[in-house]
This record gives structure tokens, sequence and C-alpha cells, in this order.
């Protein structure tokens, strides 16, 4: 016992010394050396008996995991559908749950003046969800950006990506959206405008807008595209949308609580430049989704946005 | 309504337009606008628990419309002191890591590093805030996006790996979450606590449905337990705060998993109420688990030889500790287990930003062989790594031990002597096994190396040792007078309904 304790903290049993001081420099950053155990360990696992033993625990434990996650598969469906079970029909009135929607239906147009109760719902009564949700994509878009775009220390070395199949050079392509890319960018700035008046809204008609995009730089090449977006417009582009947007909804959070008069008018029920703020959250939410819809094909695609 | 009130609004707005302002800045001016952000928050939640302190706490409508058919946020003692104590810790990991953060991120990505610390900053005040579990679980999503997005700046293969893990457990708890409000809202159509405590009041008291609603809860309970890493979802743990940068792992180990505990803590008490928890089945479960996580997260912690990834095993034990203390039930319990996680934060945090520290005087190994004698070489991390060793085995004068200490009494209040008798047991083998690796690796840090000396350490800079002080005075403050702690965090719970 003594001894193992011993050993234990002598960390004799470990071979990762040897291999650290002959692959590394002694000078070497703490990123560096964390790569260094990570070969080490590697190596560990190329020792033929290390595989044999790592293959019989791998079967054991694969078989457990399958009859565990079969289990635990079927008995969260039974609880489910006997949760669902209990739960008030679809499609029929449910007196003790629809106090709320019930009166989004009954109050939403006097109150908000948008025709789209949803609009409503989603910019007036819960704006401060649907704040939050906007900013999840651009928190995704800034994800996207620090894993994927190149940055100095990338440009160094020698990762570069190779386009492998151009697609400008399609005769089909080229002209096919020539045609459909125009139609569609239109389709999804009515889709944004009428967000508040029909189906629609900054979140689906930023979709398309994005789309557009996406099969105009498939289509055309990313030459087209970079000539208006580069990364420092798309960034100021961002920054104006969600600042306008984080702005205005907390001037309206600070001006609805302290009971003050909301400066903004509602405007007449129907007409294009009604609804409050709606229309222009709208708008700045299209441009968030357009811009990250892009962004994202863009980082994907090439490691970059624009030029750099 | 006294303009004191309008805080908790400017405080979530600023941080996400200050998010936004990131992109279009360069390095130096990023980390000013998020230092200058952050001792804004500071200032306005020691304001804010000032006010509630003294006038009881207020709820805040988000725009026109009252309760239940508008937003609505909420601001108690409670809540204060454990914002306070989470944006403490926050500005003081990213200052103490400063120094790797320039070394280990991309020149081009730092304004996007500060634009996701702002975003989590607003994701923290407004989960800590909300009083609405769909606000919730949005800006629950964007902090556990953000974290993400903080933990692969680094951009080391191991880290990208690591990421994606977390991502996949992360998604499945926040998916196991979102079922379960949507699950709340179907049967009672509210999201708002209040009108939801009110109605779930109504409809526990038919049989037949008592089983949806022990489901919805227990839905919720599994996906926060994931995403705070309990007894049997904690493998995602070790990788996670022991490769990414020191400042992303001590900000995750002790602001973003406790953030999700609290969520949790404020849905227990607001929506379902104590009384129908007791007649569910989840705080024995939660016992149980926290029980395991104690003992396996200490025994995991033993048997690695790595620094950093028994420090991030040891947090998996600690989380263990807090879900213990809440399963035992009772204010008392309660009471204890954010008491922990207040000292646990700001431990865990100083623990994460000195042992890189110690590496560094180690020439960059993270075997403790290596690490023989780097107290002696860097005399200042070498002082913080014990103190926060004494405070985690739960030595007294440190935070550790009146945590423990608060356990063990809600146990003792519970008068039940099964429960009390294995709680006894729990805390007595995982403190013995807390001391065995902590205190080797101290009475390692402080032996002599037996061939030359190493190097000597670096002189430290202000913005290293300032934050590492103020975390310990923070420590041995809730240490050496828990009573102020509790009895601000019992007048926040009675403020809770």
């Amino acid at each position: 016992m003594r001894d193992r304790l011993r050993a234990w903290y002598n960390e004799e049993l470990s071979g990762m010394e040897e291999f650290l001081n002959t692959e590394e420099r002694p000078d070497a950053t703490r990123v560096e050396r964390k790569s260094a155990v990570r070969r080490w360990q590697e190596q560990l696992l190329a020792n033929p008996e290390m595989q044999r033993e790592i293959q019989i625990r791998q079967k054991r434990y694969h078989t457990l995991y399958r009859v565990v996650a079969v289990f635990s598969c079927i008995l969260f469906i039974a609880v489910m559908l006997y949760v669902i079970a209990h739960f008030p029909r679809f499609g029929f009135e449910n007196p003790r749950a629809d106090v709320v929607a019930r009166r989004y239906l009954d109050e939403g147009l006097k109150e908000t003046g948008a025709v789209n109760i949803v609009a409503a719902m989603i910019l007036d009564y819960r704006a401060f969800d649907t704040l939050g949700e906007s900013f999840v994509l651009f928190t995704a878009l800034v994800c996207a950006t620090i894993l994927l775009r190149m940055g100095t220390r990338d440009k160094e070395g020698t990762m570069c990506p190779v386009n492998t199949f151009n697609t400008s050079l399609d005769n089909i392509l080229n002209g096919v959206g020539f045609f459909l890319i125009p139609c569609i960018l239109v389709f999804g700035v009515y889709i944004v405008l009428n967000g508040h008046l029909s189906p629609g809204g900054g979140f689906s008609g930023g979709t398309i807008l994005g789309s557009a995009l996406i099969i105009l730089s498939a289509a055309c090449g990313f030459k087209t595209t970079d000539r208006i977006f580069t990364y420092k417009r798309l960034n100021i582009l961002s920054f104006a949308a969600l600042g306008f947007y984080s702005l205005s909804k907390g001037f309206v959070f600070f001006v609805g609580a302290n009971g003050m008069h909301n400066p903004i008018p509602k405007g007449i029920p129907g007409a294009i430049l009604s609804g409050g703020l709606i229309l222009p959250l709208n708008i700045a939410v299209g441009l968030v989704v357009a811009c990250t819809m892009y962004g994202f094909y863009s980082l994907f695609e090439r490691g970059r946005i624009g030029h750099a | 309504m006294d303009f004191i009130c309008n805080l908790p609004l400017f405080m979530i707005i600023a941080s996400l337009f200050t998010a936004a302002l990131c992109l279009l800045l360069k390095r130096k001016a990023a980390y000013m606008v998020h230092s200058f952000l952050m001792v804004f928050l500071i200032v306005s939640d020691a304001l804010v628990l000032y006010y509630t302190f003294w006038n009881g706490h207020f709820t805040y409508k988000m725009g026109e419309f009252p309760a239940p058919w508008g937003n609505e946020i909420r601001a108690g003692v409670l809540e204060c002191l454990v914002l306070l104590v989470f944006l403490i810790v926050m500005l003081c990991s990213v200052a103490g890591g400063y120094r790797y953060l320039i070394w280990e991120i991309d020149e081009s990505k730092h304004n996007l590093y500060c634009a996701l610390l702002n975003l989590s900053a607003a994701a923290v005040c407004a989960l800590v805030f909300t009083n609405d579990i769909f606000t919730g679980y949005v800006f629950l999503e964007i902090l556990t996006l953000a974290s993400c997005g903080l933990m692969i700046a680094t951009e080391i293969g191991r880290i990208v790996l690591a990421g994606v893990r977390y991502m996949i457990m992360n998604l499945l708890g926040s998916s196991l979450f979102l079922l379960g409000v949507v699950l709340l809202y179907g049967i009672t159509g509210h999201l708002l606590m209040v009108p939801l405590h009110d109605a779930l009041a109504v409809i526990s008291g038919d049989p037949s449905m008592m089983l949806t609603v022990t489901f919805a809860i227990g839905v919720l309970t599994i996906g926060l337990a994931i995403k705070s890493g309990l007894f049997p979802f904690y493998f995602w743990m070790p990788d996670t705060y022991g490769w990414s940068t020191p400042t992303t792992a001590s900000f995750m180990s002790s602001v973003v998993s406790k953030a999700y505990i609290f969520l949790l803590i404020k849905v227990y008490w607001r929506v379902v109420g104590i009384e129908l928890m007791d007649r569910m089945p989840i705080h024995l479960i939660m016992l149980t688990l926290g029980i395991a996580g104690v003992i396996l997260g200490s025994v995991s912690a033993i048997r690695t030889n790595d620094v950093n990834r028994m420090v991030a095993y040891s947090s998996a034990a600690q989380i263990g500790y807090i879900f213990m203390s809440m399963g035992i039930g009772g204010r008392a319990g309660y009471i204890a287990a954010i008491f922990h996680l207040l000292g646990h934060s700001v431990t865990k945090s100083l623990l994460f930003l000195v042992t890189p520290r110690l590496e560094e005087v180690s020439s960059n190994s993270m075997v403790f062989k290596d690490l023989q004698g780097s107290g002696l070489r860097d005399r200042a991390s070498g002082l913080f790594f014990t103190i926060c060793s004494l405070s985690m085995v739960g030595v007294p004068v440190f935070a550790g031990f009146s945590s423990k200490f608060l356990i063990l009494l809600a146990g003792w209040e519970r008068e039940s002597n099964a429960v009390f008798s294995v709680i006894i047991i729990a805390l007595a083998v995982s403190t013995a096994l807390n001391a065995l690796y902590f205190l080797r690796t101290v009475i390692r840090i402080y032996s002599h190396p037996e061939g030359e000396e190493g190097e000597s350490a670096p002189r430290h800079k202000p913005e290293y040792l300032i934050p590492a002080w103020v975390l310990v005075a923070v420590n041995i403050f809730l240490g050496l007078f828990p009573a102020i702690a509790t009895s601000l965090l019992d007048s926040g719970f009675s403020m809770l309904f």
C-alpha cells in the first residue's frame, strides 16, 4: 500500500516525460505542450497490446451502450405518450389554458396596431424574448467567425482552401440566376416589410434575402458578392441593426415600465406604416438574419468573408 | 417607481449593445469597453442590492403590458447577491487571465472574444433576473453558444473536439429544458413564473395530472443538470475546462454552470413551489446523484496525472455538493446550496487562474512531477493555490469549511436519521478524498526540486495580483462571517414568493 501511494505521488507510471523531452523544445508554450501530450497519447494508443485491450473494452462498452440507449429511449417514449394523453386535445378550446392566447387574439390589433397577431406577439407583447432570440443568431455568427475565419496565424501557414468546383463558369446557373435572383430579393424585401400585415417577418424574410445572396455567390462566383460584402461592411451592418434593435427596444421597455406616454405612433391598422416599432424592428432582424446566412455560407465555403 | 428599478434593464441592454459594438473595435478598445461594462454592471448591481435590501423586491415590466401578457424581470436580494459574486468573478477571471488571452488567441479575433464575453454577461444578468421561464430558455441558449465560442477561441485541435462534445451535451440539456417548458405551457397556458405557479397549484390537485407535472419538472431538472455537469453527465468537463484558455475555464466553471443551477433553484421556488416539490421524488434523485458525483468526481481527480484536469474533475465533485445540498430540501438546504455555489465560484475561478502560472515556471508542463518546487519559484501563485486548496478541502477560516458546515446543519434540520447519516458519511469521505489530491499538489509545489533550480517567476503585474487578492478576500470573508451571507440569503429566500 505504501509503495503504491509513493508511486502515485511520484507519477512513476507515466512515460510522458521522456516523450515530451525528445519531442518538444524546452521553451514550448502552453498550447504546444498540450498538443505534444495529445501526440504522446496517440503514440501510446498505436501500441498493439494497448490496441487489443482498447478493442475489448470498446466492445463491452458498445454492448452496454446499446442496451442502455434502447432501454432509455423506450422508457422515454412510453412516458411521453402517457403525458401527451393527458394533454388538452389539439384544436379544441381549453378554458383553463387559454387566458393569455385569448387576450392576444382579442386585443392584439387594438393594443399594438399590427394585423399579423404573431408579429404583435413576438415583437410587442414578448419583445424581450425576441430581442434575446436575435442575439442568439448574432452569437452563432460570432462563434462561426471565431472558428472558421482565417486569422493572422493561419495566413503564415499553408492552410489555403482549394476551390475544386467552380460553378461561376456554368452558363445555365448564370442565366437562371440572372432572372431568378432579383425576384427572390424582391420577395424577401416584401416579406420583411409586410411582416406586421401578413404572415412573415424579419426572421423568414431575412432567410430569403440571405438565400438570394448565397445563390448569387454560387451562380456568379464570390467576386460579385465580394464587391458589396466585405467583412467590415458586414460588421457595420450587423452592428447598426443590432444596436438599433437593442436601444429602441430598451427605450420602449423603459417608457412602458415607467408608465410614460409612448411617443411612437401606432398608425392605421392595415397601412404599411403602422404597428409602431414592429416594421423597423422587422427590417433590423431581417438584415441580421440575411448577414448571418450569407456569413455562414461564405465562412464554411472558404474561411473568409469578403476579401479578408 | 424609483429610478434604481430601471437598472436591471439598463444592465442587460448595455451588455447587448456593447456586444454588437465590439465587432467594430480593435483589441485594446474592445477590452476597454468590456472592462467599463463590467464595472458598470457591478456598480449598478450593488446599487440594486442596496435598494432591495431596504425596500424589498420589485418586478419590472418589459414594455407596457403587465404580467400574464408581457415579459417581466424581477430583482430581489437573492438575485442581486448571486449576480454580484458572478460579475466580480467574471471581471477577475478576464483580468487575471489576460496574459494568456494575448498569447493564445489570434490577434484578429480578440474583439469577437470580447463580444462573446459581453453577450455572456448579458445572458447571466438576464438568467438571474428573469421572471419568465421562456426568457430563461432564450438567454440560456445565448450563454451556451457564447461559452462554446469562448472555449474554441484558442483554435487548437483538441479544444475544438472538446467543444463539439460540450455543444452536443449542452444542446441535449437545452432541448430537455425546452421540452419541460413546453409541457408546462401546454397544461397551464402560462410562461411567467407567478401565473404559472398559481395554475400549477390548481392543476396538481388533480391526481391524474401529477405525473405530467412531475415529468415536466423532471425533464427540466435533467436538462439543467446536464448543462451544469451533475454526476452521470460530467464527462464533458475535464477536456472543456482543462484545455481551454484560463479565462474561459475559470469563467465557465464558476459562472456559467452556476448560472444554470441558479435558474433551476429559481424555477423550483417560484414556479413549482416548495410544497409541491416535496410531493415529487426529485429531491431524492438529486441527493443520490449529488452524493455519487461528490465521490466519483474526487476519485477521477485522484486518478488523473494532469493538474488542469484534476482541478476540472474537482469541479464535478463540487457541483455534486451543490445538488446534494439542494436534495436535502427545505430552506436550509437551498441556502447551503447557494452558499456553496458562491464559495466555490470564488475558489475555483482563482484555481484555474493560478494553475497555468505554476505550469509556466515549470517549463509549461502540467505533469505533477515537473511542478515540484513551483510554489517556491512563484511565491504568489503558490500562496494562492494553497489558499484555494485549503478552501476546497474545507479548512476553517475559508469558505469551503462554512459551506460544508451549513450542509451538515441543513441535514440535521431535516430530522431524518437516514438522510443525515448518509450526508455525514458522504461529507467525511469526500473531504478525505479532496484532502488527498489537493494536499498532494500543495506538498509537491512546496518541496525542493531534486535537480537544478528551474527558472524563476516573471514579475507579476497588478492585473493578476489585484483580482487574485480580491477573490481571496471574498473567500475569507465568506469563511469568517458566514452569518452575514446566510442572513442575506435567508431574507432573499423569503422574498422569493
